[in-house]
């Protein structure tokens, strides 16, 4: 191995090494604590001292996923329980009534995430090639407003939107979630695209132009396979972002569109939230995000700091 | 190879019709492409903004629709700006970004320029620090509540573990002198990642040259960090540091689930209490007002600073 001057020692690496193993050890006991409880009892995840040692149930996902009621001791002994899940529910003398609103809320998330997310990266892949290669007048003052307007706090935004929905009926409605994920997120899209485009040489969409092509056939046939690694990124900067989006949820959904982040704090149990269920709840809402940033990190890590530095 | 329809035509055609046989000309392709993500945000970002400074010259309230409503100049201008509450709650943020920034800077920087000396599955250890910061704020801020409980939260057992305090004694949420310091700690938990990323790209940037040179030149390693490391960082730091602050400016889900704004109003960030005002007083068009005063105030500073920034780049 050739000598270099400014690699640094072994004993460097190693006092490095150990301090940001211990600092991510840190910082994941919270993110632990809340795929722990959600599989304690009410019982044992309100004990003192904290468990880390205790009888694993599945009571938190079967409350996060049902509705029971308390039942009369003869009600309970003429109907025996059936399946696993209604012996958890008759320790405490309850019955299963029927399902969650939860499985809703989560696919409400699902719909208005994917949703908004193909359509700012559809949109935002648009306007950024047309950013990258026609002169747009007034180009780059609007890109900065645009960005500028992100700058405003979501609540700031929602007043004239929560006013505006309601006139046009769409406070409540998955179509109103989306777009606005939509014009939330394009701004941001538009400008890592661009980025991404701008890196593509012109000459090869210039020499299928001469080939016979036409600029739309040169675009989706030359311009977006190249930029789909880019355009991946982008997407899941934009989904990560409705997935996790809480203000304009809470103040301009209630029901039918609501997501799971304004719905998850509200899982009360008996006596106050249900911290098993709330923590149920969390781990299916937080665990699809984890791995995704754990299997795209190169794409993913990358991105952040470009989507930064650039600006 | 046999032409096709379409290219017998624009044979037959002079060019210019041609042009317009063969596909469309490229202004207009971009107009096409431009076009819907511009009446998007015109629709949902500009004419919102051009309705709240309207409404903010009014008494209008959102829920009494059909009452009259009147245009009453800069009054409610005036009022914010004479509020004291306001400027309680001014205070409450300032202290927010002040030291979620001042936390975030110093781990931030120490976690990249450690994870910069490329030990081994540096890779993997950065990724499991990032993850905090790609959930979600309120699920995430919620059960934050839990781990702060007195008696019961892991928080408080962990702090009297090591301080043998009783875990009863102190409440992170409930007492005034310490809940403006939860959030704090929460905040940083959560971002800090965000300045550790930006400043291990700054790192990054740094040619190994130079240190090289500087290695030759006899520099101690003190002064290649001072002279070399810090002011070649300093640019990506500083602009952690304007996204960070921007974005507590705005924060609203991580603090309204841990504390609400409470106890009392100590934790009312402007967010919080742009929110009262809006959607539980009801006050539309003071609250409209009062969100064009926070969109100029971080707009002024955003551009002042981005100027200092470029300053810094410069040298």
């Amino acid at each position: 191995m050739s000598y270099s001057l400014t690699e640094p020692s072994k004993r460097q690496k190693w006092f490095a090494g150990t301090l940001v193993i211990l600092y991510a050890v840190v910082t994941m006991i919270p993110l632990a604590w809340i795929f722990i409880t959600g599989f304690k009892s009410p019982a044992d995840a309100i004990s003192y001292p904290p468990q880390v040692i205790f009888e694993p149930t599945l009571e938190g996902y079967v409350n996060l996923f049902t509705q029971r009621t308390r039942q009369t001791q003869e009600f309970l002994e003429a109907n025996p329980p059936e399946e696993w899940y209604d012996e958890i529910v008759r320790q405490y003398d309850m019955v299963i009534v029927g399902p969650s609103k939860f499985g809703e809320r989560f696919l409400n998330s699902v719909i208005i995430g994917f949703g908004s997310t193909f359509l700012s990266v559809f949109l935002g892949t648009l306007a950024a090639y047309a950013f990258s290669r026609f002169k747009v007048p007034l180009a780059d003052d609007l890109l900065f407003f645009i960005l500028s307007t992100r700058m405003m706090p979501p609540i700031a935004v929602a007043i004239p939107i929560f006013l505006m929905y309601r006139e046009l009926g769409l406070s409540d409605t998955h179509l109103g979630m989306i777009l606005l994920y939509t014009a939330v997120n394009i701004s941001l899209a538009v400008w890592l695209l661009k980025g991404f485009i701008d890196e593509i040489p012109r000459e090869y969409e210039e020499a299928a132009l001469i080939d016979g092509y036409t600029r739309f056939q040169a675009f989706y046939k030359i311009v977006l396979p190249q930029a789909a690694t880019g355009i991946a990124s982008t997407a899941i900067f934009c989904l990560i972002f409705a997935w996790n989006e809480y203000a304009f949820a809470v103040l301009l959904t209630s029901g039918t569109a609501q997501t799971a982040p304004p719905f998850i704090p509200t899982i009360i149990g008996i006596g106050g939230l249900d911290w098993p269920a709330v923590a149920a709840g969390a781990t299916l809402f937080l665990l699809p995000v984890m791995i995704f940033t754990v299997m795209l990190r190169k794409h993913l890590l990358r991105g952040i700091t470009f989507g930064a530095v650039r600006k | 190879m046999s032409e096709t329809t379409i290219e017998r035509a624009a044979k037959a055609t002079p060019p210019s019709v041609a042009r317009k046989i063969r596909g469309l000309s490229d202004r207009a392709i971009a107009w096409i492409f431009v076009g819907p993500s511009i009446f998007l945000l015109l629709a949902i970002n500009i004419f919102p903004l051009i309705w709240t400074i309207n409404l903010s010259f009014t008494n209008f309230r959102a829920n009494r629709p059909n009452r009259e409503v009147e245009y009453i100049g800069l009054r409610n201008y005036e009022r914010i700006l004479t509020d004291s509450d306001i400027w309680l709650t001014m205070q409450a943020t300032a202290h927010f970004l002040f030291w979620t920034i001042a936390l975030q800077v110093v781990i931030g920087f120490t976690l990249a320029y450690l994870i910069n000396k490329k030990f081994k599955g540096n890779d993997l250890w950065t990724t499991i620090i990032v993850l905090p910061m790609m959930l979600s704020p309120a699920v995430v801020g919620n059960f934050w509540t839990f781990l702060y409980q007195p008696q019961i939260g892991l928080f408080n057992y962990i702090v009297s573990f090591f301080t043998g305090l009783e875990p009863s004694s102190f409440e992170m949420i409930g007492s005034v002198a310490l809940a403006p310091w939860a959030i704090v700690i929460v905040d940083t938990w959560m971002w800090t990642p965000f300045v550790m990323l930006i400043c291990l790209a700054g790192l990054r940037s740094i040619p190994d040259y130079i240190y090289e040179a500087a290695e030759i030149d006899r520099a101690s390693k003190w002064r290649q960090f001072w002279t070399i490391t810090v002011p070649m960082v300093l640019p990506f730091l500083m602009l952690a540091v304007l996204f960070r602050g921007i974005e507590n400016f705005k924060m609203f889900d991580l603090v309204v689930q841990l504390t609400g704004g409470g106890p009392g109003s100590v934790t009312e960030l402007t967010s919080i209490n742009l929110k009262r005002e809006a959607f539980e007083k009801w006050r539309t068009g003071y609250a409209s007002a009062y969100a064009i005063i926070l969109f100029v105030t971080v707009f002024g500073l955003a551009s002042i600073y981005v100027k200092a920034l470029n300053k810094v780049k410069e040298r």
